[in-house]
């Protein structure tokens, strides 16, 4: 193997190992008769060591990470309480499902976001099976993260990389072998921006974002750029995202979103509410007219208090806002 | 008996990830113990020994600890074998990462945490491109973004290698590492099998003890950095 090592993107390569940026149109073996020894041991390269790097370089770009299906359906089968007795209920989720989890703390909801998430097979304490397509998942997935369906987004994460907001959307665009990396990056940032109230830019570092930027991001990421299927959401606490326009963003790109949740709003917002008790499905409620209308109110109080935050953030009084309380 | 080596920079979580894993094996039947390679002190012994796991320590003190190891690790085994393990678990903190434990036919896992700069998995070296598995840990802390980047970096620098994510504080993930370690090669022929990497030759003043500091307490084979405008004696010499 001697390739010509004129691909624009293996200057990352070489740099990134330290290694002399190639002349134009120079094939490997001459590159490396070029190499001093000194370059050469530092790596503790050889020519064959050489060859291979660049060929796991230059597949993980050709060869983006990815799901390993298309989703068209995700079945739950049922599994069993804590105490043994059997669930009654077997759930099926399309894309663009908006499924709420609701119950309280320690009942369970969780492991039912863990099951869907190492594609459970009868084999966690729940006993619960899933099945994608219908069919039962190919083992092999278990054992690559990278072949996983599942996003996550959870309130203990933050941004810990040390790069500015549009330097990391690009990188995640590469690596996810867009044509435009740029321009997705760009999508990504302009739908966080629009979601988290507080606008940020390309060049805010990702660690100086607010709790409710960095999680904003996070959601327009998890919709835009990540290539998994489906959306597992342990709350999107109030730190001022539009938590409607979040949710909007995962339905219209097909996403199966499972969102655990205390908060009414969110929780009235689905499709359907699961009641987790005693580490079972205890209850399937689908989202009635009555529901839609008192999400359509609390989502109205919800603009009041952000309105009211924004006033009261600025130095003015409550009532020049909210007069409607009467007080 | 099978052998496996388990390398990754310090704090990375490996003693975590070994002691969760190593105990489902145990449930499952197997018998596991550890060897554990240190540089300097270390008290991962005693966690190994509170989870019930037979394990060795080794302190490599002057010794650069991956050469203490290749030095080492006939008679590991050998005292696994005696031991009667099914399983013995080679673990080792890189530390310059230059080298790596990994041995040609035998399974090989690196650790990394996803805390580590988006750069690092090119920094790692031999110890990451060499393994059979690389398992990401303290993932659960950091964006989805964030986790995604991460093993595009790791399979650009070893495509063959699976990656996984898992928790040593939960536990999470053990139980998939576990039944990739139940399939691992059998350790028969340990003596005249090679590294995956070479080591490097240890052959300055420094290597021998030496704690005297400028030009004239240099011996051997001496690399010099390169400073511009600044003539140090070129990028390498042989000092007498």
């Amino acid at each position: 193997m001697n390739p010509l090592l004129d691909d624009p993107s293996l200057g990352e390569f070489f740099r990134l190992n330290g290694l002399p940026q190639p002349q134009p149109h120079v094939r490997l073996d001459d590159y490396w008769q070029g190499l001093a020894w000194q370059q050469r041991d530092l790596g503790g390269w050889t020519l064959d060591s050489l060859a291979d790097a660049l060929v796991s370089f230059m597949a993980a770009r050709n060869d983006p990470a990815g799901s390993p299906v298309r989703l068209c359906s995700l079945q739950i089968l049922a599994g069993q309480a804590k105490d043994g007795t059997p669930e009654t209920q077997d759930l099926n989720f399309l894309p663009g499902d908006v499924v709420c989890i609701v119950g309280p703390t320690g009942s369970g909801k969780s492991r039912l976001l863990a099951d869907i998430e190492c594609l459970a097979q009868g084999d966690t304490p729940s006993r619960r099976r899933v099945l994608v397509n219908g069919l039962e998942p190919d083992p092999e997935w278990r054992f690559s993260s990278e072949a996983r369906l599942v996003a996550q987004i959870t309130q203990n994460m933050n941004f810990v990389m040390d790069l500015c907001v549009g330097d990391f959307l690009c990188l995640h665009a590469e690596s996810r072998r867009l044509d435009d990396p740029r321009a997705a990056a760009d999508r990504v940032l302009a739908a966080a921006v629009d979601m988290a109230g507080e606008p940020f830019a390309a060049g805010t570092p990702l660690t100086q974002l607010s709790g409710g930027q960095s999680r904003a991001l996070m959601i327009a990421d998890a919709a835009l750029l990540s290539p998994k299927p489906i959306v597992l959401i342990d709350e999107i606490e109030n730190a001022g995202v539009d938590r409607n326009r979040a949710l909007r963003l995962f339905v219209e790109k097909g996403k199966i979103v499972l969102l655990s949740t205390h908060d009414p709003l969110l929780a009235l917002s689905g499709s359907r509410r699961l009641v987790i008790r005693n580490g079972a499905i205890a209850k399937v409620v689908e989202a009635s007219p009555e529901d839609r209308r008192y999400a359509e109110e609390l989502a109205r109080l919800d603009r009041g208090m952000a309105t009211l935050r924004e006033a009261i953030r600025r130095g003015q009084a409550p009532a020049e806002v909210w007069p409607g309380l009467g007080f | 008996m099978k052998l496996i080596t388990l390398a990754g920079p310090p704090s990375s979580g490996k003693t975590s990830i070994a002691i969760r894993t190593l105990q489902l094996l145990r449930e499952e039947g197997l018998r596991a113990g550890v060897v554990k390679f240190d540089c300097l002190t270390g008290r991962d012994g005693e966690r190994y020994r509170a989870a019930g796991l037979p394990v060795l320590s080794g302190i490599s003190g002057n010794a650069c600890p991956d050469h203490f190891f290749v030095s080492n690790i006939v008679d590991c085994a050998a005292w696994g074998h005696e031991q009667g393990l099914d399983l013995l678990l080679s673990e080792s903190a890189g530390l310059c990462n230059r080298c790596a434990p990994h041995i040609r036919g035998l399974y090989a896992v690196c650790v990394l945490d996803n805390l580590a700069g988006v750069d690092t998995p090119f920094k790692i070296g031999p110890m990451l491109k060499t393994a059979d598995l690389v398992v990401i840990t303290k993932a659960d802390i950091v964006s989805q973004a964030e986790r995604e980047v991460f093993a595009h970096r790791v399979r650009q620098v070893n495509r063959k290698a699976r990656i996984l994510f898992a928790n040593g504080i939960t536990g999470q993930g053990a139980w998939e590492i576990g039944q990739l370690w139940r399939d691992a090669a059998e350790d028969d022929e340990l003596t005249g099998g090679r590294l995956r990497f070479s080591l490097p030759s240890a052959v300055c003043s420094y290597c021998f003890g030496q704690t005297k500091i400028g030009h004239e307490f240099q011996r051997g084979v001496v690399r010099r950095i390169e400073i511009p405008g600044l003539e140090t004696g070129g990028e390498q010499e042989q000092a007498q």
